[in-house]
């Protein structure tokens, strides 16, 4: 007994010393997002895209400091809930991730920040487009998608100038997400001098939207601005339809998506319009082919944001390579200096860490789809 | 004014919805003094499974008219549910029920659990079109007051439902065993009542019942999805604390009255407040009102019996 166990021993200290010598270095990249719960199709999406970037670096062979890297995603499920979503962020700093590419969702992105910055460890979110996320002013806090601020700010010009709307009202689920876009939607409208002619509140949670519509429906609105995410943002549409309120329906990036398309239906119309931080998948410049590499890899379409996650996954292993090394501390600095053309477009970011080209791309459904308003 | 009556439509359908699933739950307390939290997801079950039923229906048998095919999923779903009530009762509960308080209720969350992961397995975390065989298009019956075909459904299935219920617990053999088996097991079941078949009947109508409250809800809203449960689930289970848990009649009173506050607080909360409050304490509203009632009638509206295992 005593022999075998000293023999094991011998064996094992063999195999460790050679595995050193020639395995390549494991670095662990952290995903965080909804992975079950009601928005969970749009963090499995994230997952993916982050998944595979790693997949390529992999697959280029990458060497830090002289040694091979293997990347490697260790992915958490943060349910979309702000609690949860530190207890997440925790367990990955303790496991020793490099990075983190997330979290999915405002709600969960923000209290995780702070865990990732006493961490040392960079957090690159896909999209999160709060803008308190980045007003916090942490050093490991970056996006790679335009913020609330920018989106709000599209929709009201384009309700107002374009749509000529002059009643608007407004809906928000109460979430990060939703609250921070509708009040960047109704900030922009009083500054274009239009006040909004009411304003209504939800949950996530919610299916049932009929009481606050009929209450809007008092107010006539000729538009109804809904920030929130497809999985509510559909039956509003539905239940506008069925209260017999003719009002066009705006929605924020949660609800520019094929689910909104697919859950509301027959309620669906050129009355129909969302804004999508960012440009679309088939302007992109590298949509077509990161859709079919996706597709292949997953066999399942993209969602939705999982282009973004790809690049934010890939600006963490170019500030890594401009730093020549994978130690967060090394490569944070090098985060500042990252340029370089992304699936979605030019990455490089700005002193507080949101994406120096943040576009905006308003959209209007058309026969069966969005289409990209020029 | 056609903006209160529109919001009372509003209330009544949803009210109805909550009634139907907090029957579920006075029932199984009233006799068991659990309370069954995996409930809102066999509701749940019951959408999602009439959903693949009715895709089913609509591959093999398209031709088929759309009332028919909707009650052929409902039929299927119903059916299911039932098998799993009793599946639950037999596996989850039965052996507990003499165990301390605590453990059916945590055996309860459990099963919650592990229905809405089971479903997220099966059915994905996708939300699923649920097809809306009765039509959606708004009717008009007063100038500015609209209410789709598939609501006056809800509306007559609930109500019907509901005085079926009453019928068969205070008319029938069943109904009276189960009566007794409520006010004492024990006893009951010396005076001959097999109480195990009378505490799984129980699971079933139950059951059953959430199954056809989550297809109503799934072809109102037009969508299934496998957390759909835990809302209504939540609601219901206030509606019947408010209504007095155990009481039928109370469940019933206590849906309609907590889909009306919460419509009517969602509507009229900013004005009655003065613009201080406003909809996001939507929720807030339905639960003072609860408070407030259990201030003054700790057992419910129609709760008589003092809670001796509360």
């Amino acid at each position: 007994m005593k022999h075998s166990v000293m023999m094991l021993a011998l064996a094992g200290v063999t195999m460790t010393g050679s595995t050193a010598a020639l395995a390549d270095m494991i670095v662990k990249i952290g995903f965080a997002g909804p992975l079950t719960g009601p928005i969970a199709h749009v963090g499995k999406d994230e997952q993916y895209g982050a998944q595979l970037a790693l997949d390529d670096a992999n697959a280029k062979g990458l060497s830090l400091g002289g040694q091979k890297v293997k990347f490697e995603l260790m992915a958490e499920d943060d349910q979309a809930d702000p609690r949860t979503a530190t207890t997440v962020a925790q367990r990955l700093a303790d496991a020793g991730v490099k990075g983190v590419v997330g979290h999915v969702t405002s709600g969960a992105a923000i209290p995780a920040s702070r865990i990732y910055e006493q961490a040392g460890i960079p957090a690159i979110t896909p999209s999160s487009t709060s803008p308190k996320l980045t007003q916090q002013k942490y050093k490991t806090t970056y996006r790679v998608i335009a913020n609330d601020l920018q989106q709000g700010a599209a929709m009201a010009r384009f309700a107002t100038e374009v749509l000529k709307a002059k009643r608007i009202a407004v809906i928000d689920d109460r979430t990060a997400y939703g609250q921070g876009l509708a009040d960047a939607v109704v900030d922009s409208l009083k500054r274009l001098g239009v006040t909004p002619v009411g304003r209504e509140f939800t949950t996530d949670k919610s299916t049932d939207f009929a009481a606050i519509l009929t209450k809007l429906k008092g107010a006539q609105p000729d538009a109804i601005f809904y920030g929130g995410m497809d999985a509510q943002g559909a039956p509003v549409l539905k239940q506008m339809k069925q209260l017999g309120i003719a009002a066009k329906y705006l929605g924020g990036d949660g609800a520019c998506t094929a689910e909104m398309i697919k859950i509301a239906g027959a309620a669906m119309s050129p009355d129909v319009y969302c804004t999508q931080a960012g440009i679309p998948m088939d302007k992109m410049p590298g949509g077509k082919d990161f859709n079919e590499r996706f597709k292949k890899r997953f066999g399942v379409p993209v969602q939705l944001y999982a282009p973004y996650s790809y690049d934010a996954a890939s600006a963490l292993i170019e500030a890594m390579k401009l730093a020549n090394s994978a130690e967060p501390a090394k490569y944070l600095p090098q985060l500042q200096k990252v340029a370089f053309k992304g699936v979605t477009g030019n990455i490089a970011f700005d002193p507080s860490g949101d994406s120096r080209e943040g576009g905006v791309t308003l959209y209007q459904f058309n026969s069966g789809k969005w289409e990209a308003r020029p | 004014m056609e903006t209160l009556l529109q919001q009372t439509v509003n209330g009544l359908v949803v009210g109805s919805v909550y009634a139907l699933v907090a029957l579920g739950y006075t029932m199984v307390y009233g006799i068991l003094g659990l309370i069954n939290f995996a409930h809102g997801d066999v509701l749940m079950i019951g959408a999602l499974v009439a959903l693949e039923a009715i895709r089913l229906i609509q591959l093999y048998a398209p031709d088929l008219g759309l009332i028919p095919t909707l009650l052929g999923g409902l039929g299927v779903s119903v059916i299911v549910c039932m098998a799993l009530g009793y599946t639950i009762e037999r596996t989850a509960y039965r052996r507990l029920r003499n165990a301390p308080r605590l453990a059916p209720l945590i055996t309860a969350i459990g099963v919650s659990f592990l229905l809405q992961t089971l479903a997220m397995i099966i059915w994905g975390r996708n939300y699923h079109t649920f097809p809306q065989l009765v039509s959606t298009t708004p009717l008009e019956p007063v100038a500015g007051v609209f209410i789709t075909p598939v609501q006056i459904a809800i509306l007559v299935v609930s109500a019907t439902l509901m005085v079926a219920l009453l019928l068969l617990v205070n008319k029938t053999r069943l109904g009276r065993a189960m009566r007794a088996t409520a006010e004492n097991h024990k006893v009951a079941s010396l005076m001959g009542v097999d109480t195990n078949k009378i505490i799984a009947a129980t699971f079933i109508i139950g059951s059953a019942l959430a199954a056809v409250a989550g297809v109503m809800f799934s072809s109102n809203y037009g969508i299934a999805h496998y957390a759909m449960g835990f809302m209504p689930g939540l609601k219901a289970f206030t509606a019947a604390v408010l209504g007095g848990i155990g009481n039928l009649g109370g469940a019933m009173l206590g849906g309609l009255l907590l889909g009306l506050v919460e419509s009517i607080g969602a509507g009229y909360i900013e004005d009655m407040s003065f613009g201080f409050l406003n909809s996001s304490y939507q929720d807030i509203f339905a639960f003072v009102i609860l408070g407030i009632v259990l201030i003054f009638r700790p057992t419910g509206l129609l709760g008589e019996r003092v809670a001796d295992r509360a």
